[in-house]
């Protein structure tokens, strides 16, 4: 139990310096930044407390708003998506309960991960957009930018899943 | 009771997230007016010292280039000091009446150390803080123009609150007549801002160069700032300009803090002013 506090505290520590020193200077095409940063939400274990995740997924929106400037956006995001994702997950694995101490993301079929974390990621960029524009004459920009960071962090995502599933 | 009781423990999950969401969005918002949030900003010792070290890396691949601009500014300076009238280089034992001389405004060198300009609301931060005399509402500039005004601060890091932001406001004026108008930024391209609010007597061209106004305490009267890329007439008043600026907002190193002396006692009578 003791060696999984510690293990999440580095997995947050070390997304969060990822976020803001390498993966918010890329600007691709100018403009577009991954979020991988909400892999934390994916990988934090089910088996712990529903409010922790909650929690941590705030703390972690907040830093990298604190970082970007960018008041709440992406705390009110990843809240968000911390909160959707054990009802989301039931959904695509067709499951009404899920044994959640041996549960491992890691072990589902690819095609189902890939639907889940597309979801996730979707819902989590069009929230930080809409937050940050708060406006429906911007719907396009909103749209777009949701749209390419989105794939960007879809692609970067899966990769990082691939890696950790090859390791252990 | 029993029944508030009952309810709070089975909503428990999503009254905590129904709770956080709240204060993530009044952030939010708090951000959105001119003012940023006072709690989720990067001038504090964590990510000052983070963007700090990133810094230190990044700004060796601009350094040719910043040092090309500072040597233009030094010409520029000398060229002007040359032009003085009198010589005063040989009167070193002369008596200085400093009630002569009128200060308006200091200057302090800051770094750049993040900048943002692909957003809608777009933050600098620099490597100077209130440990280095520098106060929110102080203007940012470089030797190719404005950059933006200081808003929260820490010790030793302050937030830029950059031109290429909704919230920012400049006044500026044209060269060749006292006409003045605001910039402000639709949050489109980052080279391209819009002037707003100058009168039909102005009588623009294509290519004239805009300065700032000094009708603002925080901006001292002709730092430079861009010229007039297009504009259109409409009901005989401006549409729309669209003003290409003289720095490259992508690319910004060594700054300038403007500190107004003057500024409390002009706030001082402008507030008296306006309560009675």
């Amino acid at each position: 139990m003791n060696s999984n506090i510690i293990q999440n505290m580095i997995l947050f520590i070390s997304l969060l310096l990822l976020q803001v020193i390498l993966l918010n200077n890329i600007e691709l095409f100018g403009y577009i930044n991954p979020f991988l940063y909400i892999l934390f939400v994916i990988l934090f274990p089910f088996s712990r407390n529903r409010g922790a995740v909650l929690f941590f997924s705030f703390l972690l929106g907040l830093f990298v708003d604190m970082f970007l400037n960018s008041g709440g956006t992406n705390a009110a995001a990843t809240l968000f998506i911390a909160y959707i994702r054990l009802p989301l997950l039931k959904t695509i694995l067709r499951k009404s309960e899920i044994d959640y101490v041996v549960f491992n993301i890691l072990k589902q079929p690819f095609l189902k991960i890939l639907v889940y974390v597309s979801f996730l990621t979707f819902i989590h960029s069009f929230i930080v957009f809409s937050l940050e524009y708060f406006k429906f004459s911007d719907l396009g920009i909103i749209l777009s930018r949701t749209f390419l960071t989105s794939i960007f962090t879809i692609i970067l995502t899966i990769f990082s899943l691939i890696l950790l599933s090859r390791k252990k | 009771m029993q029944q508030i009781v009952n309810f709070i423990i089975k909503y428990k999950f999503f009254l905590f997230f129904l709770l956080l969401e709240i204060i993530a969005i009044s952030f939010t918002i708090q951000n959105h007016s001119y003012h940023n949030s006072k709690f989720v900003n990067s001038a504090n010792f964590l990510t000052g010292g983070i963007y700090k070290r990133i810094n230190r890396f990044k700004e060796y691949g601009d350094l040719k280039e910043h040092n090309q601009q500072l040597l233009n500014e030094n010409t520029k300076l000398k060229n002007i000091l040359s032009k003085q009238n009198i010589d005063t280089s040989s009167q070193v034992f002369g008596l200085i009446d400093t009630t002569k001389y009128f200060q308006k405004y200091l200057y302090t060198p800051a770094q750049v150390i993040d900048n943002q300009y692909h957003k809608k609301y777009n933050y600098l931060t620099i490597d100077k803080g209130s440990n280095d005399g520098i106060d929110s509402d102080q203007g940012v500039i470089n030797s190719k123009g404005v950059i933006g005004i200081t808003q929260n601060l820490s010790k030793n890091y302050t937030t830029v609150l950059s031109i290429l932001n909704e919230n920012s406001k400049i006044n500026v004026r044209l060269v060749n007549s006292l006409h003045f108008g605001t910039l402000q930024w639709d949050g489109k391209n980052y080279n391209i801002l819009q002037l707003v609010d100058l009168p039909i007597q102005a009588n623009i061209q294509k290519g004239d160069s805009l300065i700032t106004g000094g009708k603002s305490i925080i901006f001292p009267e002709g730092i430079p700032v861009g010229i007039v890329e297009d504009f259109s007439v409409e009901n005989n008043s401006y549409r729309f300009i669209n003003v290409k600026l003289f720095n490259d907002m992508s690319a910004i190193g060594p700054v300038n803090v403007v500190i107004s002396l003057y500024k409390d006692e002009i706030k001082k009578i402008q507030e008296s002013t306006t309560n009675e």
